[in-house]
C-alpha cells in the first residue's frame, strides 16, 4: 500500500499528533483531545459540507485518539461517505477506519458493504484490493455472510489482475479460517486449484496458502493439487537461480513458495502415481542435493533461505517415512548441521532428528550421530537446545545403545538445568526399565539416579523400582545389597532412604548372612536416617523396622525399645504415633506365625502401564507426544492397514506378561489408540446358580488348558481370537479378554453376554482391533460349573454366535500354605473322614517330566512342599481356597508310577464337594 | 514506619531517592513507577499495594512524593507527614517543581535525615529546622549557639527557642474553612460540611504563654448564663492541635493554652458538620430538546449579609460529551465553553449577600450511534466569602510574658475570617 505521500501530508494532523507528543502530563493530553473531538464535533455537525479533504483529516484525526485509548462514538459516518470517494487516499483512509473501527451498527453495515460491493465490481485493481484488505481485516461473520459467495468469482475470473487475486486469495482464507461453514468451494474446487499453475508466482503463492489450509480440512476434494504441486516445485527447484527473476531470493528461487509447496505435500500420503512419485523424489533429492553444494552468498539471507527449504523438505520426507534412501541423507544432511556454527540450525536439526529417531527407516542412521549429540548435550550452551539433544538421545535409544545412553544422561544429569532435570530423571528412568536386559544394571541406574538427583526423583520413579524389584526374585538380593551400600554415604537423599525402607525391610533377611550386614547393621543403618527425613519416610521406617522383627527375631528387643522410646511412641504426628503403638502391640502380643503371616513377603504387583510414562506425557503436554505414544499410534495404523496386527497381538497375549515389555506398553490395551477399553462387569460366581452348563455349542476345549495357568488365547477361529489374562487374590479375581478381530472389516453389533449378569462391549470392533473386557469375579462359595460366556456379533451380513466356558475354576482360589512335614501329617489324619477324601487313578495322557508336572502344581495355585513325603518322587501340596463363605483347607498328594505311565491322585480337603471338583480339574491335566 | 521515601517527576523518574530499612528494595522505586504513575487506568486511591508493599503518594502539581512501607503503618500518619514535608520544603525553597526540587536536592536528603530517623518521624517543625538546616551555607557557629540548638532541639519546648526579641508584638490570626456540599436538584442537601484551620502568625518577645478562645458549644454551655446570650455557639466534630498545645489542659478545662512557634503554625484544625451557613445555592434547569440540543439554566442566589462580598465566583457547568456548539447568555459577570474541560465556565469577580444571578445556554449536540445515556455530572461551584461558613467566631487569644514587661494589651492582634469552597456540588 502507497503511505500518505509528502505532498499530500495534512498539516493539521501532523500539528495535532505533535501537540499531544509534547504533552506533559496525562491531563494535559486529555485536555487536548478534548479540545480536538469538540472541534471535530463542531465541524461535522452537518451544517455545512466538508471537502473530502478536510473529512480524510478528521477521520485520521478521531483514529489516532482512537488509539491513544479514547472511546470514539461517533465518525463513523464520515468514514463510510469516504469510502465512496474517488481519491485513493480518501478511500484509504476510510478503509483503514472502518477496519479499525467498525462496529456492528446494521444501518453502517448495510452502507459499508454497499460500498465494498461497488468497489468490487469496479474495474479498478486498487480499489478491488482496498476492499478485499477491508474484508480479510474485519473477517466478521456478517462479512463473511455478504461476500464469501462473490470472493471466489473473482479469484477465479479469467480478467482478475494478478495483484487482486493474490488479495482475493487470502481474504478467502481469511474468512474460510473465521466461519469455516459459510465459505463454500464446492464448484469453484478444480478452478482454484489451477491457480497453481498461474503464470504469476505471487499469485500461486498465495493460493497455496489457501489451498494448504482448505485441503487439511477436505483432502480428498483438493487431492489434484498433488500432481500439480509436484510439478510446480520441480519447475522451481529445476531452475536456475536467475530464471524466476523477481521472486529470486538471494541466489535461491522463490523460497517460499518452495516451502508452502512442501508444507502442502505434507497434508497427503505419498503419491501412488509412480510418475509423479519419481518427479518428486527427484526433486526432493535435488534439494538435497543443493544443500552439499558451496553457498552462492556469504550472506546469511541465502543460507536461511537455502535452509528453510531444505528442513521442509526433509519433515516430507519424514511425513512420508517410505523411502529410506532419502530419509537416510536427510539423516545424515541433519548430523552436518548437529556441528554447524549456527545454534538455531543445531535446534532444528535435533528436533527433527528427533521424529526421524522413530522411523524405523532412519533409526540406525540416526543412531550414527550419537556421539555428536551427546557431545550436545555436554558443551551447548543454550538450555533449548540441550534440551533437544536429550530428547533425541531419548528417541534415538534402543537395545543396543541403552546403556551408553543412560550412562551419559546420568552424567550430566549432575550439571543439568533445574528447569529440565525433572524431564530428565523420568527419561532416565524410563529408559531404563524399558531396556533393561539385565535387573541389576537397572537397579544400579535408578539408584544412581536417586543419588545423583533426588530432589528431582518423583514419587512414581521410586514406586516403580520397588515395583520391579518385588515383581522379580533375581534381583531382589543384589537390590537389597545395593541399597545397603547407597545407604552407607553420610548423605543420602530422602528417596534413597524410602528405597532402602522399604526393600531391606522386604529382603534385608537375602544379605543378612554376612557379617558386614547383619540384621542389627542394617538397623542400625536405617535408623540413623530416621530422625533426618520427613514424616511420611518415617512411617515407612517404621513399616521397615516391624518387617525387621518378623524377617530377623533377634533385632526384636532393639526395635521394641526403638518404639516404645518417647519420641515414637508419644509423637505428636498422629499417624506415626498410631504406628509406633500398633507396631510395637503387634510384636509383643503376635505369636510368630502370625507375625509371619502378618507381615509376610509383599505380593507381586500385577502389571500395569508405567506411572512414570504416563507422568511424562503429562509433562510434556498433548503438544509434544513422546516417541512412545508415536509408536504406538504407528502400529495402530499399521494394524488398519493389514492383518499385521494379528501375530502382534498373541505375542502380546501368550507372552508371560511381566518379560515381554516391562512398560506394559503392548499387553495394555488402552495405549495403542485402536483398542479402547471396554466397560467392565462385575460377574458373581455362584455355587449351583448357573443352568445346566454345557450347552450345545459350547466350546470347551480350550477351557481346560486353563486350568493351571492364567493367560494364553482362549479361543480363535478365522474371525475371532479371544486372549485372556487374568490375576487371583484371595477371593477375588479380575480377568481382561481382548478381542482381536482377525479380518481387516469390521464387526458390527459385536456384544458379549454371560450367563450371570452382563454389560455391553463396545458395540464395533474395527478391522484389526482389538477390544479389552474388564471382568471382577468374586468367589461366594465353592462351584462346579465354570460360567458361560456367550459372543454375538456380526461379520459383514452373517450373525456368529460363539458360546465359551469361562476359565474361572475353584482351583484359582487357592492360596498356597507352606507347612513342615510334621504339621502337613497331622493335618492330613486330620481329614480322615472318607467323604473328605477323593482318589483317582488314571494314565498319564503327556510325558511324565518333573519339572513339567512342578510347574503344573504350582500353577494349580497350591504351595509344592518339598521332603515332606518319604518318597522323593512323590509330591505334595498344600493350600487353601478362599471363598467369601469360608476357606477350605486341601492337601494334595501325587504319585507317579513311571514303569506304568499311570499316576495316583489323592486329594483331602475339609468340604467333600471341593475334593471331588479339585480331584476331577486335576486329573484332566497329567 | 516509612520504609522509604521516593520522589518523581511527572514522567515516573526519580528525584529523590531515600531508603530508611532494609526489607525495601531497589524495585519497590519501579514497581511504583509502573504500577501508579504509568498504570493505564488512573490511579484513585493515595494507597496501593504492590506485592505486600504499602505506597502512600501525594501529588503536587507534577510531583510524586511516595511514602513506602512492608509494615502495618497508621496511614494518617504516613500522609500527615507527606504533607507536612511538603510544607517543610515549601518553606524552605518556595513552590514543589522538578526544577526547585533538582536544584535542592542537597537540602532535601538533609531535611530528609532530619524529619525521618529509621522511619519514625521526628521534629518537622519549620522553624526549628531552619535554625541548624540552612541555605546559606555553614556558619561557622559558637560553642554556646551550638549547645543552645541542642538543648532546644532535644529540650521540652522544641518548637521555640529563647531569647526571641521584637520591637512590636504582633500577631496574626487566620480562620481558614472549605465547605463542602452535595445537593440534590431540588434543594435538598446530601451530605455538607465544613473543615476548619486556625492559622496563627506571631511575632512575640520571649516565651509568651497564650490563651485561645473560641465559641466552641461546650464551652459556652459550661460558663452557662455568662456569655452564652450574646452570640450562638457551635459544635465542633473533632480537632487537631498544634504539637504547642497542652493538651492536658484541653482534656481537663478545655482551656487551649500554649507557648506559639515563632512564624507560622498551624494552631488547629477541625471539623463541623451542623448548622453550616451554606454560603451560595445552585438552582439548575435542564431540558433536552430532541436528540440535539440542550437547554440549561442555572441560577445563583447568594445567601449572607448584604453587607458583605464573596469574590472569584466560579461556576463550571459539566456538557455532554458529543457537544458540536453551544450558546452562552448571562447577565453579570463570563461565561465561555471551555472544550478541553467538557464544560461552560462562568466567572463572576464578586457578588454581595442576598443576591441573585443566571446564566442560560443551549447545547447543540451531534447525534451518536451510542446508546449510552448522557451520567449528567454535578455543577460544580468555587467562591471565597470573608466570614466562616461553621460559624466559628475567635473569643479572645490572651497572651502573658511574666518574664518581660509587654502585657496582653501591647499585642497588636489580627482576625482575619475565610471561607473558600471544597467541593461544592449541585447534582442536576
Amino acid at each position: 500500500m502507497p503511505a500518505v505521500s509528502k505532498g499530500d501530508g495534512m498539516r493539521g494532523l501532523a500539528v495535532f499528533i505533535s501537540d499531544i507528543r509534547n504533552c506533559k502530563s496525562k491531563e494535559a493530553e486529555i485536555k487536548r483531545i478534548n479540545k480536538e473531538l469538540a472541534n471535530i464535533r463542531s465541524k461535522f455537525k452537518g451544517d455545512k459540507a466538508l471537502d473530502g479533504y478536510s473529512k480524510k483529516k478528521y477521520v485520521c484525526k478521531l483514529l489516532f485518539i482512537f488509539l491513544l485509548g479514547h472511546d470514539i462514538d461517533f465518525g463513523h459516518m464520515e468514514a463510510v461517505n469516504l469510502l465512496s470517494s474517488n481519491k485513493y487516499t480518501e478511500k484509504q483512509i476510510g478503509y483503514l477506519f472502518i477496519s479499525v473501527l467498525v462496529n456492528s451498527n446494521s444501518e453502517l453495515i448495510r452502507l459499508i458493504n454497499n460500498a465494498i460491493k461497488n468497489d468490487l465490481s469496479s474495474r479498478n485493481p486498487t480499489f478491488m484490493c482496498l476492499a478485499l484488505h477491508c474484508i480479510a481485516n474485519v473477517g466478521s461473520r456478517e462479512m463473511a455472510e455478504a461476500f464469501a459467495g462473490e470472493i471466489p468469482r473473482i479469484l477465479v475470473a479469467g480478467d482478475t489482475m494478478d495483484s487482486v487475486k493474490q488479495s482475493a486469495a487470502l481474504c478467502l482464507l481469511r474468512l474460510y479460517k473465521a466461519s469455516p461453514d459459510l465459505v463454500l468451494m464446492g464448484e469453484w474446487t478444480s478452478r482454484v486449484v489451477h491457480l497453481l499453475n498461474d503464470q504469476h508466482m505471487g499469485v500461486v503463492t498465495a493460493a497455496i496458502s489457501l489451498i494448504t489450509c482448505l485441503s487439511s480440512k477436505n483432502p480428498d476434494e483438493f487431492k489434484t493439487c498433488v500432481s500439480l504441486a509436484v510439478s510446480r516445485l520441480s519447475r522451481i527447484v529445476s531452475s536456475a537461480s536467475t530464471d524466476l527473476q523477481d521472486y529470486t531470493y538471494y541466489f535461491v528461487p522463490a523460497p517460499w513458495l518452495s516451502c508452502k509447496l512442501l508444507r502442502l505435500l505434507q497434508c497427503y500420503p505419498p503419491p501412488e502415481d509412480g510418475a509423479v512419485k519419481g518427479r518428486l523424489v527427484e526433486c526432493l533429492e535435488t534439494i538435497l542435493n543443493k544443500a552439499q553444494e558451496p553457498p552462492k552468498s556469504k550472506k546469511v539471507q541465502h543460507s536461511n533461505a537455502k535452509n528453510a527449504i531444505l528442513f521442509e523438505a526433509i519433515s516430507l520426507i519424514i511425513h512420508y517415512d517410505s523411502e529410506p534412501n532419502l530419509l537416510v541423507r536427510a539423516c545424515n544432511q541433519l548430523g552436518q548441521f548437529l556441528q554447524h556454527r549456527e545454534t538455531n540450525l543445531r535446534y532444528l536439526a535435533l528436533e527433527s532428528m528427533c521424529t526421524l529417531a522413530s522411523s524405523e527407516f532412519s533409526h540406525e542412521a540416526v543412531k550414527t550421530h550419537i556421539e555428536t549429540v551427546i557431545n550436545a548435550l555436554k558443551t551447548e550452551r543454550d538450555v533449548s537446545v540441550r534440551q533437544r539433544a536429550a530428547d533425541l538421545l531419548y528417541a534415538m535409544c534402543d537395545r543396543s545403545n541403552a546403556k551408553q545412553i543412560v550412562a551419559e544422561m546420568l552424567s550430566y544429569l549432575e550439571t543439568a538445568d533445574y528447569s529440565i532435570r525433572e524431564e530428565m530423571v523420568l527419561k532416565v528412568a524410563i529408559l531404563a526399565e524399558k531396556y533393561a536386559v539385565d535387573y541389576s544394571w537397572y537397579v544400579d541406574t535408578i539408584l544412581n539416579l536417586i543419588r545423583i538427583a533426588g530432589d528431582y526423583v518423583s514419587e512414581e520413579v521410586w514406586y516403580r523400582v520397588i515395583q520391579i524389584v518385588i515383581n522379580r526374585d533375581d534381583v531382589q538380593g543384589y537390590a537389597a545389597k545395593t541399597v545397603f551400600e547407597a545407604l552407607q554415604a553420610p548423605a543420602c537423599h530422602e528417596n534413597m532412604v524410602k528405597v532402602g525402607g522399604y526393600i531391606l525391610g522386604e529382603f534385608g533377611n537375602l544379605i543378612a548372612g554376612d557379617p558386614r550386614s547383619s540384621p542389627l547393621v542394617q538397623f542400625n543403618l536405617l535408623h540413623s536416617k530416621f530422625h533426618l527425613c520427613s514424616v511420611p519416610t518415617r512411617a515407612l521406617l517404621l513399616s521397615a523396622y516391624i518387617k525387621f522383627i518378623n524377617l530377623f527375631p533377634e533385632t526384636k528387643a532393639t526395635i521394641q525399645e526403638v518404639l516404645r522410646s518417647d519420641s515414637q511412641i508419644r509423637n505428636s504426628d498422629v499417624e506415626l504415633q498410631q504406628r509406633a503403638v500398633e507396631y510395637l502391640k503387634l510384636s509383643s502380643i503376635a505369636s510368630t506365625d502370625v507375625l509371619a503371616t502378618v507381615l509376610e513377603e509383599m505380593p507381586p504387583f500385577p502389571e500395569r502401564e508405567s506411572s512414570i510414562l504416563a507422568k511424562l506425557k503429562k509433562k510434556k503436554g498433548p503438544g509434544a507426544v513422546s516417541v512412545e505414544l508415536e509408536d504406538g499410534k504407528e502400529r495402530g495404523e499399521l494394524n488398519g492397514g493389514g492383518d499385521r496386527g494379528v501375530p502382534d497381538l498373541t505375542n502380546a497375549l501368550s507372552t508371560p506378561s511381566p518379560s515381554a515389555d516391562l512398560l506394559g506398553l503392548r499387553s495394555a490395551a488402552p495405549v495403542s489408540g485402536a483398542a479402547p477399553s471396554a466397560g467392565s462387569l462385575l460377574v458373581d460366581v455362584f455355587s449351583e446358580a448357573g443352568p445346566a452348563a454345557a450347552s450345545a455349542g459350547v466350546n470347551d476345549d480350550g477351557f481346560l488348558r486353563f486350568v493351571c495357568k492364567n493367560n494364553g488365547v482362549l479361543f480363535e477361529n478365522q474371525l475371532l481370537q479371544i486372549g485372556i489374562k487374568s490375576e487371583y487374590r484371595q477371593n477375588l479375581g479380575r480377568m481382561y479378554l481382548f478381542y482381536g478381530n482377525k479380518t481387516s472389516v469390521q464387526f458390527v453389533s459385536f456384544s458379549t453376554t454371560l450367563n450371570v449378569q452382563t454389560k455391553t462391549v463396545e458395540p464395533l470392533v474395527e478391522g484389526g482391533a482389538q477390544v479389552q473386557q474388564v471382568i471382577n469375579i468374586e468367589c461366594l462359595t465353592d462351584f462346579v460349573d465354570a460360567p458361560l460366556l456367550n459372543i454375538k456379533f456380526r461379520y459383514g451380513g452373517a450373525l456368529q454366535n460363539i458360546s465359551l466356558k469361562l476359565p474361572v475354576t475353584i482351583n484359582k482360589f487357592f492360596q498356597p500354605t507352606e507347612m513342615a512335614a510334621a504339621d502337613f501329617f497331622q493335618r492330613w489324619k486330620q481329614l480322615s473322614q472318607p467323604q473328605q477324601e477323593a482318589q483317582k487313578i488314571f494314565k498319564a495322557s503327556h510325558g511324565m517330566d518333573t519339572e513339567v508336572l512342578k510347574a503344573k502344581l504350582l500353577g494349580l495355585g497350591t504351595a509344592l512342599l518339598e521332603n515332606v513325603d518319604p518318597n522323593p518322587e512323590n509330591y505334595v501340596c498344600a493350600g487353601v481356597i478362599q471363598t467369601k463363605a469360608q476357606q477350605v483347607g486341601c492337601l494334595l498328594r501325587l504319585e507317579p508310577n513311571a514303569q506304568a505311565q499311570m499316576y495316583r491322585l489323592t486329594l483331602r480337603s475339609s468340604k467333600d464337594t471341593v475334593s471331588q471338583r479339585v480331584c476331577d480339574l486335576l486329573a484332566e491335566q497329567f | 514506619m516509612i520504609g522509604g521515601l521516593f520522589i518523581y517527576n511527572h514522567k515516573g523518574e526519580v528525584l529523590i531517592s531515600r531508603v530508611y530499612r532494609d526489607d525495601i528494595g531497589r524495585n519497590a522505586v519501579d514497581a511504583f513507577r509502573v504500577n501508579v504513575i504509568h498504570a493505564r487506568q488512573q490511579v484513585r486511591s493515595p494507597v496501593t499495594n504492590i506485592a505486600r508493599t504499602s505506597f502512600f503518594h501525594v501529588k503536587r502539581s507534577n510531583i510524586w512524593l511516595a511514602a513506602v512501607t512492608k509494615q502495618n503503618v497508621n496511614a494518617a500518619m504516613v500522609f500527615e507527614f507527606l504533607y507536612k514535608m511538603c510544607d517543610v520544603m515549601t518553606a524552605y525553597f518556595g513552590k514543589i517543581s522538578e526544577e526547585n526540587i533538582k536544584n535542592n536536592f542537597v537540602l532535601i536528603y538533609e531535611l530528609l535525615d532530619e524529619i525521618l530517623d529509621f522511619g519514625y518521624p521526628q521534629n518537622s517543625e519549620t522553624g526549628a529546622l531552619k535554625t541548624f538546616i540552612t541555605q546559606t551555607g555553614i556558619k561557622s557557629q559558637s560553642k554556646e549557639e551550638q549547645s543552645q540548638i541542642t538543648s532546644q532541639v532535644t529540650g521540652q519546648i522544641g518548637w521555640r527557642r529563647e531569647g526571641i526579641k521584637y520591637r512590636r508584638n504582633e500577631l496574626f490570626l487566620d480562620v481558614l474553612e472549605s465547605v463542602n456540599l452535595l445537593m440534590s436538584p431540588q434543594g435538598q442537601v446530601l451530605s455538607a460540611h465544613v473543615s476548619g484551620r486556625v492559622v496563627m502568625k506571631s511575632y512575640l518577645s520571649g516565651m509568651p504563654e497564650c490563651k485561645f478562645g473560641m465559641n466552641d458549644k461546650i464551652v459556652i454551655d459550661k460558663q452557662g448564663k455568662g456569655g452564652g446570650a450574646t452570640g450562638q455557639s457551635i459544635a465542633i466534630d473533632d480537632c487537631t492541635f498544634h504539637q504547642c498545645v497542652r493538651l492536658s489542659k484541653f482534656d481537663a478545662e478545655r482551656s487551649i493554652s500554649f507557648i506559639p512557634p515563632d512564624g507560622e503554625c498551624e494552631l488547629m484544625r477541625y471539623r463541623t458538620t451542623k448548622d453550616i451557613i451554606l454560603p451560595f445555592r445552585v438552582i439548575p434547569l435542564v431540558r433536552e430538546v430532541g436528540r440535539t440540543k440542550l437547554e440549561v439554566k442555572v441560577v445563583i442566589k447568594s445567601n449572607f449579609k448584604p453587607s458583605l462580598l464573596a469574590q472569584k465566583i466560579e461556576v463550571r457547568i459539566p456538557t455532554p460529551l458529543n457537544t458540536s456548539g453551544v450558546q452562552v447568555i448571562c447577565m453579570k459577570g463570563k461565561a465561555k465553553y471551555k472544550a478541553s474541560e467538557n464544560a461552560i465556565v462562568w466567572k463572576i469577580k464578586r457578588m454581595a449577600g442576598m443576591k441573585e444571578s443566571q446564566i442560560s445556554a443551549e447545547i447543540e449536540l451531534l447525534p451518536t450511534n451510542d446508546k449510552k445515556k448522557w451520567a449528567r455530572p454535578p455543577i460544580s461551584m468555587n467562591f471565597e466569602v470573608p466570614f466562616a461558613p461553621s460559624g466559628l467566631k475567635v473569643r479572645y487569644l490572651k497572651v502573658f510574658e511574666p518574664k518581660l514587661n509587654y502585657s496582653d494589651h501591647d499585642v497588636i492582634k489580627w482576625v482575619r475570617y475565610i471561607g473558600r469552597s471544597g467541593i461544592y456540588e449541585t447534582r442536576c
